[in-house]
């Protein structure tokens, strides 16, 4: 191993610039004679625009432009788009409603763009929306999946019956039927899970600008998938050829999920640009991110296991009501479907398994992927219910796993995926270990002494990660390719630019990618720049999600490294008069076999580049593309451990121990695979403890919009966490990586919880729902000593 | 407009700007200096902690006119020339930021209370943390770097020149 190459945690080479205040996010650009865009949002949840009055706002000191829905209507723009059609069990498509990017008849839901103030200064905007009056009537409205599905609920889309997006279901019905029939036991389990904020830190926000002399327009953005925002704005809104439309994603401060997808305000910065002939830019405020953001989850549902009488797993059945919010927003439909029913087997060798999934539309935000996206949900019903199922007939929790493992692979599941490598007993018994699970109960008899419940939890999980291959998703109803692009530009004195598609955003990159560059080539992590997030370098890319950026782009960016070692060797054999056959590399130099004789890598790319001694009838210069299409999902999977003491005067739970062991595959970088668990973990606490959206099921207010009602984990909210890694290979990319982003997000939220209920179980308490917050604890224990 | 002049790493500055204008505003928009981040309307995330005279402060709290005359210290000022704060090469060290954007304020506060609680604990260092949001790091490596630079030493806290 290199000392800076794969498997060494080289510190980032991003780190200079954000420590220093020289990072470049969106809201930093500054553009002469920029104006100032504020978004009249809707107040309402469900209402009829009668009219809007915009002419004292127009008159308003240093306003420049005000547009409305009819405006957007008289000029025939398309509407905003989603990404996947999902068809329900009839096999009848989704109801897709309109999407546009300002309302003129209905707002569906409070922060729905109404119109749009444009002014010199961000005040005079502010100032001049406050002018603009909206005349609406109000509507009954919908704020939550269980009033969607309630009898004679208001309807957000006339067209969509009993507010139903789809129907979906996967799995064989009859077949978990049967199992059913025969079971010894069957668990029983009504869950929900709870509706997330993302609140990545950097608020979103857009630039437009437009050259009047050619007719190019760019978007600066906060966007995790820069070429997919492009193409939308291409096709469905701008009319323009996307030669003409330049995307750049800059220093983007995270997204977990919100910044995938393509909103309005991308093409209203544009529009407006246009029409004014000046660079137009808005920053959402943070109240306005709560309201306009995408959000996660929310998921209401019903689930039961069958098992027999030693406790394997005979069937799942899970029924669920999940919310898409009042639009589709660009990966909606998929996130609950395929991101999600087809994680039901997990770790385990369930032999049948069918999952219902009702979509409704609410009057809500739309709610699209967000860290995790679907996968969070599915392991967090399976793994209460593995707890459920151990408690019920007496089979030690781990026990009761470990019988139920997969144990071969290549594995089929029943739902779909196969997963093609994995571990799931080498991952619990080093989380077992290093968690000291078999001491427990001193450290539970002691806690007592102190007047403290403590409960111990466990959960394994399997993910599906790097979302492939195109054929199949599109035969599944996805809009969009999912490969990666890479461009490999190797320059004259032997330094290398690598363009990716991915985008990083706190994953660290431009230094994991250019370990894995460096690596290969034999060269310094310094001889290498990773570059990425703008559409005018980037061949084309497919962004930054569902943890693919090093499986898919990574594996991109080999086989054009890959090429140009080849290449090189062309060269090289010229150079050293040797048979190319007989040409090997290694360690940065092409050597003849069996000889001293060599050329190093820059000797190579100083040839191919003046190309006085050169092999006829190659082309000079080094640069290579790859696209790469995989084979098929990653899947990592690991074991968490969560301990907790619970005060029963107050309710308040505090996480005291957490340990992870998780299978990533490949590990380039580990002090960044490190950060990225460390970082999904807390959001996985943070989903189990305190983050809860709440809308007001009748309004449809947002209740929890802001850092005052909804509650961020802080770093006194979170303990030190003991990581670790086994290893199994993915076995159909070259790296062998599978994906890292979403692990903690996913394995921690049961983990929390199953450590919460055992803290309580000897109260005769089944089921917590999260998020266990004081209020929700103490009631509980109270109704448990009551009864 | 009032005009404001105060001391901005060390140096002198001055700009025109209406009362209302908050500090970060006069920093970011005023006086270009972006590295100081706006993440929240509710004064809660810290993005946006610079020092005036020493002490860690929300500039979001704060009108720029309450500046005049005062020593402000940005995450810009930091640094002696290509010399990391000690802070922000143990942020380095040990991956204490992921996406970076909270990470300004992030350094700003934990230079404050290495400086005034040098020898804070790891659940001290969590609560005066309480005021900075991140949503990346799950704060881990945050808290190892607050540790490691607290180890290191006493810190400045004005700019150096």
């Amino acid at each position: 191993m290199a000392s800076d190459g794969i498997g060494a945690s080289v510190l980032r080479k991003e780190d200079r610039r954000f420590l220093t205040g020289a990072g470049t996010y969106t809201d930093d650009v500054k553009r002469p004679n920029q104006a100032h865009m504020h978004i009249v949002r809707s107040p309402h949840a469900h209402a009829r625009i009668r009219s809007v009055e915009a002419d004292a706002a127009r008159r308003a000191p240093g306003v420049l432009l005000v547009l409305t829905g009819a405006d957007l209507a008289a000029e025939k723009i398309g509407n905003i788009p989603t990404g996947w059609l999902i068809h329900s069990k009839d096999g009848k498509p989704m109801v897709e409603p309109p999407h546009p990017a300002l309302v003129a008849d209905r707002v569906r839901h409070v922060g729905d763009q109404v119109a749009i103030v444009v002014a010199e200064t961000r005040e005079q905007a502010r100032e001049g929306a406050a002018l603009l009056e909206v005349d609406y009537e109000d509507l009954p409205a919908v704020g939550t999946v269980s009033k969607a599905i309630s009898a004679g609920a208001p309807l957000v889309w006339d067209q969509a019956k009993g507010n139903t997006c789809y129907d979906w279901h996967v799995g064989d019905a009859a077949a978990v039927q049967a199992a059913f029939k025969n079971a010894h036991k069957i668990v029983k389990l009504d869950f929900v899970n709870n509706r997330l904020v993302p609140n990545a830190i950097e608020p979103r926000a857009a630039i437009g600008e437009y050259d009047r002399a050619t007719g190019d327009l760019t978007l600066t953005t906060t966007s995790q998938n820069p070429h997919l925002t492009r193409l939308l704005l291409a096709a469905f809104s701008m009319g323009v050829p996307e030669s003409k439309l330049r995307v750049v994603a800059p220093d983007v401060g995270g997204g977990f999920g919100s910044k995938i997808f393509h909103y309005a305000e991308e093409f209203l910065v544009l529009w407006a640009a246009r029409k004014l002939g000046r660079p137009v830019r808005w920053t959402a405020q943070r109240s306005e991110s709560f309201m306009s953001d995408a959000h996660g989850r929310d998921h209401v549902g019903h689930a039961e296991l069958a098992l027999d009488k030693d406790g394997h797993f005979l069937g799942l059945h899970v029924a669920e009501v999940v919310n898409m919010g009042a639009y589709l927003s660009t990966f909606a439909p998929v996130i609950p479907t395929y991101l999600h029913g087809i994680l039901y087997a997990g770790a385990y060798k369930t032999p049948a398994i069918y999952d219902e999934v009702r979509a409704v539309f609410t009057n809500t935000v739309p709610v699209d992927a967000v860290r995790g996206a679907g996968r969070p949900e599915a392991t967090y019903v399976l793994e209460r219910l593995a707890d459920l199922a151990a408690r019920e007939l007496g089979v030690d929790r781990v026990e009761i796993r470990r019988r139920n493992f997969i144990d071969k692979f290549p594995y089929q599941t029943p739902v779909a995926l196969q997963y093609d490598s994995g571990n799931y007993f080498a991952t619990l018994d080093a989380a077992l270990d290093k968690s000291r699970w078999s001491t427990f109960e001193e450290r539970r008899a002691e806690a007592r002494k102190r007047g403290k419940l403590r409960g111990i939890g466990i959960s394994t999980y399997v993910e599906a990660c790097g979302i492939a291959p195109s054929a199949v998703v599109g035969a599944l109803g996805a809009r969009a390719g999912l490969y990666e692009s890479a461009n490999v530009r190797v320059h004259p004195t032997g330094t290398v630019s690598v363009f990716t598609g991915t985008h990083s955003h706190g994953q660290g990159h431009e230094t994991t990618f250019a370990q894995l560059v460096a690596d290969r080539l034999g060269i310094g992590v310094d001889k290498v720049e990773i570059v990425h997030g703008d559409t005018s370098k980037i061949p084309f890319g497919m962004g930054t999600y569902g943890s693919r950026s090093l499986a898919v782009g990574g594996t991109a960016i080999v086989n054009a490294v890959d090429k140009i070692i080849a290449k090189g060797r062309k060269i090289a054999a010229h150079l050293l008069e040797a048979g190319e056959g007989d040409v090997e590399f290694r360690d940065g130099k092409y050597v003849v076999a069996g000889t001293d004789r060599s050329k190093s890598f820059g000797d190579v790319a100083l040839t191919a580049y003046v190309p006085h001694k050169y092999p006829a009838g190659l082309e000079p210069g080094l640069e290579e593309n790859a696209f790469y299409d995989p084979k098929n999902f990653t899947f990592p999977a690991g074991c968490h451990v969560c301990e907790v003491e619970i005060d029963p005067d107050t309710g308040v739970v505090e996480v005291v121990g957490f340990t992870v062991c998780d299978d990533v595959g490949t590990v380039i970088n580990p002090m960044i695979v490190a950060g990225q668990v460390h970082g999904g973990v807390t959001q996985g606490i943070g989903q189990a403890l305190l983050e809860n959206c709440v809308y007001d099921p009748d309004s449809g207010q947002l209740l929890s919009g802001s850092f005052l009602s909804y509650t961020l984990p802080r770093a006194s909210d979170v303990p030190s966490y003991d990581l670790s890694t086994r290893t199994t290979p993915c076995t159909h990319n070259p790296i062998g990586a599978k994906g890292v982003g979403e692990v903690g997000a996913i394995g921690a939220p049961p983990a929390v919880m199953n450590a919460v209920v055992d803290a309580l179980a000897h109260l005769g308490v089944r089921h917590v729902e999260m998020p266990a917050t004081p209020e929700r604890v103490w009631r509980v224990i109270r109704d448990a000593r009551k009864a | 407009m009032p005009r404001i002049s105060l001391r901005l790493n060390g140096k002198p500055a001055s700009a025109e700007v209406e009362s209302r204008t908050l500090l970060v505003d006069l920093l970011r928009e005023h006086l270009g200096l972006t590295g100081t981040h706006v993440g929240c309307d509710t004064s809660q995330c810290g993005a946006c902690v610079v020092h005036v005279d020493g002490r860690s402060v929300k500039s979001c709290t704060m009108f720029a006119l309450e500046a005049e005359g005062r020593e402000v210290t940005t995450i810009e000022g930091l640094a002696k020339g290509d010399e990391l704060h000690p802070m922000q090469a143990a942020f380095h060290q040990n991956h204490g930021l992921q996406c970076g954007f909270c990470t300004p304020g992030m350094v700003m506060s934990a230079v404050d209370l290495v400086n005034r609680h040098p020898g804070a604990s790891e659940a001290e260092i969590r609560e005066w943390l309480e005021g900075n949001f991140c949503r990346c790091t799950g704060y881990h490596n945050i808290v190892k770097a607050v540790q490691s630079a607290a180890g290191g030493g006493r810190s400045s806290t004005t700019a150096r020149r």
